[in-house]
C-alpha cells in the first residue's frame, strides 16, 4: 500500500511519496524511500510489490546509463517511461507495479507518466497512484490547474499526500518530496507529526 | 414462508433451520466489516487502567477516527473492544440493559444496598455468551477485555476484593492477568508490558507505559491512530474514560532524513 503523487510545473516537476511499507496489517518499514532516481534529473515513484519495483528500477536505471553513454546526451524522460513500460508489458504476468516516472528534459521539460499495472503508459498532466490514490482522486481534481507555480505544485503534493494518509490504513508515516529541475534535484521530507493535514 | 427481513435478534436466521446435524454446522460466520484494533489492560496501585485508539476501520480504509471503543457498564465495570463495532455496541447494550433490570430490581434504593456485578461476574457471563453464539457458528467478532474488580460492593473493606483485569476473545476464550491486550498489542505491546509492568505503579506511571505502548502500535499496525482514550476503574473514584486525545509521535531518526532512492543508492527499500 502507498500513496505516489507527480505534479509538473513549467520548468520541473514535482514527485511525492509517503513511506510505509506494509506486510498485511503490520508496517514492516516506516522509513521506506519510495521515489527512485533513473538518471540525472529522471526519477520514478514506486507503488505495488516493492520487490518487483526496485528490480524494475534497476533495470531501466542500468539501460538508461548505456544510453547516455552510447548518444552521449541525457536521455528524455519520455524514454525513460517508454522502457519502463516494454519491461512492465511484456512481463505482466508475473509483475505487481504501478509506477510513475517523472522528471525534466531540455525537449519537453516537466513531464510525467503514468505506468499502471497491465503495462500502458500515458502522459498525464499529473498523475496519481497507490492504495491511497483513492481517497484523493476528489481533492486533486478541484484543487489542480494546469501551469501551477513550483510553490504551488510543491504544496499540493505534500496537502493530497496527507489526506491520503489520513484515510488509507495502508500509507502513513513521512512526506518525501523531490523537485526534479534543469539545474538539479532538491529532497525534502514533512515529519508524521508536521502534516498539513493531520493523521 | 418466514418474512425475508425481521426485528429479532439474528433477523432471519433466527428461524429454524431446516438443516440439521453436520449440515447446520457448515452455515458460514461473518466476515467483520467496521472493525476496532488493538485495545490494552494493565492493573496498577489504585486500580486498572484500559487504553484504546478511536479509529474504526473499513476495511483498509481509515473510516471513523471518533469511534469510542471503551464502555462503562456499571459503577464497578470497564469493557473495551477490539473486532467488529456492531458487535461491540451490541454487547454494552445487552450489559448495560442487564445492570439496568439489576438496579431497577434492587433490594431498595440505597445504594449500598444495589448488588452491581462486578468486573469478573461480568466477564463470566461473557464468556457464557460468546461460547454460546461460537456453538451456532456465527460469534460475536470481538476480542474483549474487561476490567474492575474481583468483588461486588467494592465500597466496603475486603481482603479478596483485588483489582481484575480479563479478556474474553470471539470463541469463548477467557484468561486474566496483570497485563492484557488484544490484537496487534499481544505481539507488539505485550513484551514491553511484561518489561515494566509493577503491581504499585502510580497512576501517572501506567498511563505514560500504556501512550508508550500506543505509541509503538501507532508505528507499526496499519489499523491504528495517535488519537487514544484512557479509561480506569478504581475504589474511590469508580470508573472514569478519558476524552479522545493525540499522542505526540516522533520521526527525526536518521532513516527518515537519509533518502535512499539515489542513483548510487540501494533502489529505495
Amino acid at each position: 500500500g502507498t500513496t505516489i503523487l507527480a505534479i509538473p510545473f513549467p520548468g520541473g516537476v514535482v514527485m511525492g511519496a509517503d513511506s510505509r511499507v506494509s506486510t498485511g496489517t503490520y508496517v514492516a518499514n516506516r522509513t521506506s524511500d519510495k521515489i527512485a532516481q533513473l538518471h540525472d534529473t529522471i526519477w520514478c515513484c514506486r507503488s505495488g510489490s516493492a520487490s518487483d519495483t526496485q528490480a524494475l528500477t534497476d533495470y531501466v536505471k542500468h539501460y538508461l546509463g548505456q544510453l547516455a553513454v552510447e548518444t552521449g546526451r541525457s536521455p528524455t524522460v519520455k524514454v525513460a517511461a517508454h522502457l519502463m513500460r516494454k519491461l512492465c508489458y511484456e512481463n505482466k504476468d508475473n509483475l505487481l507495479a504501478g509506477v510513475i516516472v517523472g522528471g525534466w528534459d531540455a525537449v519537453d521539460g516537466g513531464s510525467v507518466y503514468n505506468i499502471p499495472l497491465g503495462g500502458s503508459c500515458i502522459k498525464m498532466p499529473f498523475a496519481v497512484g497507490g492504495s491511497g490514490s483513492t481517497f484523493i482522486y476528489g481533492l486533486l481534481d478541484s484543487e489542480f490547474r494546469p501551469g501551477m507555480s513550483r510553490e504551488e505544485a510543491h504544496d499540493l503534493v505534500k496537502l493530497a499526500i496527507s489526506h491520503a494518509m489520513a484515510r488509507d490504513g495502508s500509507s502513513g508515516g513521512i512526506i518525501r518530496t523531490v523537485v526534479v529541475t534543469e539545474e538539479g534535484n532538491a529532497r525534502e521530507y514533512v515529519p508524521g507529526d508536521q502534516l498539513p493535514f493531520g493523521p | 414462508m418466514s418474512a425475508p427481513i425481521s426485528l429479532a435478534p439474528g433477523g432471519s436466521a433466527s428461524r429454524v433451520s431446516a438443516k440439521s446435524g453436520l449440515e447446520a454446522a457448515t452455515e458460514r460466520t461473518r466476515q467483520p466489516i467496521v472493525t476496532g484494533t488493538s485495545v490494552l489492560g494493565i492493573k496498577y496501585k489504585d486500580g486498572v487502567m484500559l487504553a484504546a485508539d478511536t479509529l474504526c476501520s473499513y476495511g483498509s480504509m481509515a473510516k471513523y477516527k471518533d469511534a469510542r471503543r471503551l464502555a462503562k457498564v456499571n459503577d464497578a465495570t470497564l469493557l473495551g473492544a477490539g473486532g467488529e463495532y456492531s458487535d461491540f455496541q451490541s454487547i454494552t447494550d445487552l450489559l448495560r440493559r442487564n445492570a439496568l433490570e439489576d438496579k431497577c430490581t434492587a433490594d431498595s434504593l440505597y445504594e449500598e444496598d444495589v448488588n452491581e456485578e462486578c468486573a469478573k461476574e461480568v466477564w463470566n457471563y461473557l464468556r457464557a455468551v460468546m461460547y454460546n453464539r461460537r456453538n451456532k457458528m456465527n460469534p460475536l467478532w470481538n476480542d474483549l477485555v474487561v476490567a474492575g474488580f474481583s468483588q461486588p460492593a467494592f465500597g466496603e473493606a475486603s481482603e479478596e476484593n483485588k483489582p481484575f483485569l480479563g479478556l474474553v476473545d470471539k470463541i469463548g476464550t477467557t484468561y486474566e492477568d496483570d497485563v492484557i491486550a488484544t490484537g496487534f498489542g499481544s505481539y507488539l505491546a505485550i513484551p514491553i508490558l511484561r518489561e515494566k509492568h509493577r503491581p504499585d505503579l502510580e497512576e501517572g506511571e501506567a498511563r505514560a507505559l500504556l501512550e508508550d505502548c500506543m505509541r509503538v502500535l501507532f508505528y507499526r499496525d496499519c489499523r491504528a491512530l495517535n488519537r487514544i482514550q484512557i479509561a480506569k476503574v478504581t475504589k474511590e473514584d469508580g470508573v472514569l474514560i478519558s476524552d479522545p486525545y493525540e499522542i505526540e509521535t516522533s520521526w527525526d531518526s536518521a532513516s527518515f532524513v537519509e533518502p535512499k532512492g539515489q542513483l548510487e543508492g540501494d533502489g529505495g527499500w
